[in-house]
């Protein structure tokens, strides 16, 4: 209990650091966004969005302190302001209907690549110089080694433009209604597919050298040794005895892999044009929209927060050791 | 035991260098370190990885890089950005890799960008590893407070969403390649420090620096002089990282428009093939030589980093017998 109280005391604070940040930063930066923002959209502003900026970006003559506890008031009460780009349009709002799409495709490809990069990882292991074992692993690295964002688009040129056996972009085909029917499942899936194998490509790596390292370690512990000496078979001491102690690590590489799926598939999301909140991010900052591209950083940030705490209470649950101390 | 103290950042420091164990005793290269020759007592960091086929190929790679870096100006005078007539032209004797849709020679934009990558990569490398230096060192050696403070500061860093911060920080900051280099090292710095705290803390504890303590010498020559030299396998391993990282990361923020559209380097170059459409009309030579050339460059350091690896890291090769053995079971 005294474990989870001190990481929830943690991740409070990262939060307020996160909330602090997207306060001070248009407020102590040189080259005044609002100034930016204005002379951008000369004329074509409405009062009630200059009023709205204003307040937001701290471009009134309050004491700072007062705009600052003002500012978290906002925050805990769910106000985020209206987004520029799409005025009227609070930011909640923009954030709500994006924001799932992002889940799908990073908690696929999340899902995906720690099953078969752990199964990987657990056979290499097992077998340790087998085929798996010395192919994979400078495969893998070499192919984690160019950009991702440049394998996307090959991938990209490849099964859209050449093959056309992938849509080229969006999280379903235009003039279709999003709703429960086969079609549109269907639809959104077929446009799922390339986007989340790419990110399965690159991540798998990782899962499978972490998973094979810790596994090595766990082959060389004595309960293996005595299991084999009862003769058991080894696929039960491969995985319920070796593969089950060695899980631990790739946990926590799960909660921070969840935390990715929100944040880190910016990068899928640009180059598929696929509507997440990544995508969203990259569309506030062009146009400029900073209550939307603040309310999108929080937003992220705190799932990201918000996984890594269900993951030490999984932890808890997981290992003994941690409840001990 | 050990290695469970702390469960849940760490795994990022270990996902970071976890893959350097891999090749090592994966693909054991029959005429390297591994081999039983009869060990010397102790070599040294250089020597060991001169004689490292790893280390010298990624060397290799590497200085080939920095040499036409430097060279370009020699190799390409004028500005490789200049628009001219000769646009999307084919791969030929004359333009080696073609010319893209605003008819600037490939190849010069290649090597061009190659300046300003390896520049931006090298800097942010030695400069996030440095702060994560003084902050480890620090966090280790005065522990109690100050260790609690810096490693929280390091945590919460950690745990911010890297790329969508680069974003945000990208946007609100002036444009510009000062930027970029600030921008990358305000993100990259924490996994460092963590990395390296944990090493001098195993090194802090150890008799010599105790002795060093009681014997009176200053805080800033223990940390540096004693501890420093020590750990510094680990600090290359995290320098070379970073310094990927530093590569990577800026191609990544300039291939969405946020770095210094102006300069030439491989992420403006990928960002205004993209921008170009070169992929959508089948430029493909305007869209392969820089991604390759970020592939190559963060290869070498890869390989230079398991080579530093296989080099110190003696359980690398004590694993090699445990294996063989269980394989003969």
């Amino acid at each position: 209990m005294r474990f989870i109280l001190r990481r929830l005391g943690f991740y409070l604070i990262a939060f307020w650091v996160s909330i602090t940040l997207n306060f001070l930063l248009p407020r102590f930066m040189p080259g005044d966004p609002v100034s930016r923002m204005f002379a951008r959209s000369a004329g074509q502003m409405q009062p009630e969005q200059i009023e709205a900026l204003r307040k937001l970006l701290g471009v009134d003559s309050r004491p700072i302190w007062e705009q600052y506890a003002d500012y978290l008031h906002n925050i805990v009460t769910g106000n985020m302001g209206v987004s520029i780009t799409r005025f009227p349009t609070p930011v909640t709002e923009v954030i709500a209907s994006q924001i799932g799409w992002t889940l799908l495709l990073g908690g696929t490809a999340l899902v995906i690549a720690a099953v078969v990069g752990n199964l990987l990882g657990i056979l290499a292991a097992w077998r340790r110089g087998g085929a798996i074992d010395s192919a994979l692993p400078p495969l893998l690295v070499f192919i984690g080694s160019f950009p991702y964002f440049w394998l996307a688009m090959g991938a990209l040129y490849l099964f859209g433009v050449i093959l056309g056996w992938s849509p080229l972009r969006h999280a379903f085909t235009d003039g279709l209604e999003p709703a429960f029917s086969w079609e549109f499942i269907g639809d959104a899936g077929a446009h799922l597919v390339l986007p989340a194998l790419t990110i399965v490509l690159v991540s798998i790596g990782g899962w499978m050298l972490g998973m094979r390292n810790t596994m090595i370690a766990t082959n060389a512990e004595d309960y293996i040794t005595m299991a084999e000496a009862k003769g058991l078979k080894p696929g039960r001491i491969m995985f319920r005895y070796a593969a089950r102690n060695a899980m631990l690590p790739s946990v926590t590489s799960f909660g921070m892999g969840l935390g990715f799926v929100v944040g880190g598939a910016l990068l899928t999301e640009v180059v598929f044009a696929y509507p997440g909140v990544g995508y969203q991010l990259l569309n506030a900052v062009q146009g400029l929209d900073y209550p939307l591209m603040q309310g999108l950083f929080l937003t992220i940030t705190a799932a990201v927060l918000l996984a890594n705490f269900l993951v030490d209470i999984l932890y808890v649950r997981l290992d003994p050791r941690v409840r001990a101390s | 035991m050990t290695t469970y103290i702390d469960p849940s950042p760490s795994a990022a420091a270990a996902a970071l260098e976890s893959p350097t164990a891999a090749p090592a005793s994966g693909a054991p290269a029959p005429g390297s370190a591994a081999a039983p020759a009869p060990r010397k007592p102790r070599q040294g960091l250089v020597h060991g990885l001169l004689s490292n086929s790893k280390a010298m190929v990624g060397a290799a790679i590497l200085l080939v890089f920095i040499a036409l870096a430097l060279l370009a100006p020699v190799l390409f005078p004028g500005d490789p950005s200049r628009i001219t007539d000769m646009a999307g032209l084919e791969p030929s004797a004359e333009h080696w890799l073609g010319t893209t849709a605003k008819g600037q020679d490939v190849m010069a934009l290649t090597i061009h960008g190659a300046r300003s990558s390896l520049l931006v990569g090298l800097t942010v490398g030695f400069a996030s590893t440095f702060v994560g230096i003084l902050v480890g060192l620090a966090s280790a050696y005065f522990g109690k407070f100050i260790d609690e403070a810096l490693s929280l500061v390091t945590n919460v860093f950690l745990l911010l969403p890297g790329l969508p911060l680069l974003v945000i920080l990208a946007a609100f900051l002036p444009p510009g390649l000062g930027t970029v280099i600030l921008v990358l090292i305000v993100t990259g710095w924490a996994g460092s420090a963590r990395v390296l705290r944990s090493q001098a803390l195993s090194i802090r504890s150890k008799d010599f620096v105790a002795a060093a303590v009681v014997s009176g010498e200053r805080a800033g020559r223990i940390m540096f002089r004693e501890i420093l030299p020590n750990m510094a396998s680990i600090v290359m391993g995290t320098l070379l990282a970073c310094v990927i990282y530093g590569i990577g990361a800026q191609a990544g923020l300039e291939f969405l428009g946020l770095g210094d559209v102006s300069t030439v380097s491989w992420g403006n170059n990928l960002f205004w093939a993209g921008n170009e459409g070169a992929l959508m009309t089948g430029s493909w030579w305007v869209f392969v030589p820089s991604g390759v050339c970020i592939a190559l460059v963060a290869f070498a350091l890869a390989l230079i980093n398991y080579a530093v690896d296989e080099v110190t890291n003696p359980r690398l090769r004590k694993i090699k017998p445990v294996s063989e053995g269980k394989a003969a079971k």
